[in-house]
């Protein structure tokens, strides 16, 4: 007992750690809060694309969400940040993390916005159009909140997966939490500081996932 | 000499170098397959384990169901990666020494298995009570309603939103490179320092493209399939 509360639980290790570790999770909000909106944005663009009354563009768009779903978020974050140099292109760790996320989310969340618009019934833009709302104002007023309505556990649940997705920042030795936490360990020589880093993300995420959990069942009991 | 080198020719040398290509050719099919094994062994353990789970979670037992549903929250709150390098890098410090590729297999099972006794439970849940009733009517007993009765349906329900997770969750295998498994990623960023050249990256994507296309397809067939059904 007294072996496991030293190695993971060492309070002295907690206090030294403490700051650090705070400036990380600082840096892991700040990334949250930039690549959420923009993947968010992002997918919508997508699955308006994948509306567009040109097949091509269609097509463009589904070959655009499978390429980028089949990648691994953290292959892509890699391919990235260690290929782009090699073509002349040096980007900071930070815009190489951004550029990664927009990618691989923005493919998600079109997905999920997809089938929030294919859900909502066509009578609905017909009638809406008919009182004399033009095409983007229908998309914008009529058929984007009841999609989204429609959707709510997906978008929920994948912005869950999002969020949790800022822990590969720390691959390419972007400063948030995990990379912090993976310092303190490597000059402590002791697994508490991740401990550390799984509380703190426990605590961000936990009552998301409880949110989750209770829209979810609402909506498959609804079926 | 050096003037006549086009800017093309420089990206064809950084990306596409068959040379380097041909080296590396080997060790990218190594992580390929070694990708492949993983993923199979976390897909079959990870989605066993979720409906063992799911099922003593029905028998609504209230220390069982407490303990995993603390378990299936806490799995699906945290960052895998987090996981990883909590087992591989705190585990030593007990006596317990994990190799990457342990260390990999264990996280993602246990997070794949968190995900779907929450999809199979889901399910379970949303089965109409006459259908419990109905089959405990006719003299079954619990175990046999669920197993006969309940989970054929509800499965049915799951297999949409169990697919999507069950890939995502393959695709993490990438996660295990930084505690230095020798998969499809590891491969190709070992090749790339070596050779100072983008040529192995290239490679690597085209290996994820082939594993993961038709599966990301599989998926979207899935879907379709199963919303026809339900309409």
């Amino acid at each position: 007992m007294e072996f496991i509360l030293q190695n993971f639980f060492n309070w002295e290790i907690v206090t030294q750690a403490w700051p650090l570790l705070l400036r990380g999770f600082g840096m892991t909000l700040i990334l949250m809060a930039a690549v959420i909106p923009v993947g968010c944005m992002g997918g919508l663009a997508v699955a308006l694309l994948g509306q567009s009354r040109y097949r091509a563009v269609r097509w463009l768009t589904i070959i655009y969400v499978d390429f980028f779903r089949a990648f691994p978020p953290l292959v892509l974050l890699i391919f990235i940040f260690a290929g782009l140099p090699f073509a002349g292109i040096d980007l900071p760790a930070i815009v190489s993390v951004c550029l990664a996320f927009l990618l691989n989310t923005s493919a998600y969340y079109g997905e999920v916005f997809r089938a929030g618009i294919e859900s909502v019934g066509s009578g609905q833009s017909q009638a809406a159009r008919s009182t004399g709302l033009n095409g983007f104002q229908t998309k914008l007023y009529v058929v984007l909140p009841q999609a989204i309505r429609n959707v709510l556990p997906d978008l929920v649940s994948n912005t869950l997966e999002v969020a949790k997705l800022t822990s590969l920042a720390s691959v390419v030795a972007l400063p948030e939490l995990l990379y912090s936490a993976d310092m303190a360990r490597s000059v402590t020589f002791n697994a508490t500081p991740i401990v550390m880093a799984a509380v703190l993300y426990l605590a961000l995420l936990w009552p998301l996932v409880r949110l989750l959990s209770r829209i979810e069942h609402r909506s498959m009991s609804s079926r | 000499m050096n003037s006549e080198i086009t800017q093309w020719d420089r990206f064809l040398a950084s990306f596409f170098d068959l040379q380097i290509m041909r080296k590396y050719l080997p060790d990218i099919i190594d992580g390929f397959l070694l990708t492949c094994h993983l993923a199979i062994f976390i897909v079959i353990s990870g989605l066993a384990l979720g409906l063992l789970l799911a099922v003593i979670r029905a028998y609504e037992f209230w220390l069982t169901s407490w303990l995993i549903a603390v378990f299936a929250d806490v799995m699906r709150a945290l960052p895998p990666l987090v996981f990883i390098l909590l087992l591989y890098f705190g585990l030593p410090g007990v006596g317990l020494n994990l190799s990457g590729y342990a260390a990999t297999y264990v996280t993602l099972t246990l997070v794949l298995a968190a995900f779907s006794e929450e999809i199979f439970r889901a399910g379970i849940l949303a089965t109409p009570k006459g259908q419990w009733e109905a089959a405990r009517s006719t003299g079954l007993s619990f175990g046999q309603s669920l197993a006969y009765v309940i989970m054929p349906q509800a499965i049915r329900m799951t297999v949409p939103p169990l697919t999507n997770r069950t890939i995502a969750i393959a695709k993490n295998t990438a996660l295990g490179t930084v505690v230095g498994v020798g998969e499809i990623l590891n491969q190709a960023t070992t090749g790339q320092s070596f050779s100072g050249n983008a040529s192995p990256l290239v490679l690597g994507a085209m290996a994820y493209l082939i594993l993961f296309i038709p599966v990301v397809i599989f998926g979207r067939w899935v879907e379709t399939r199963f919303a026809w059904r339900r309409a």
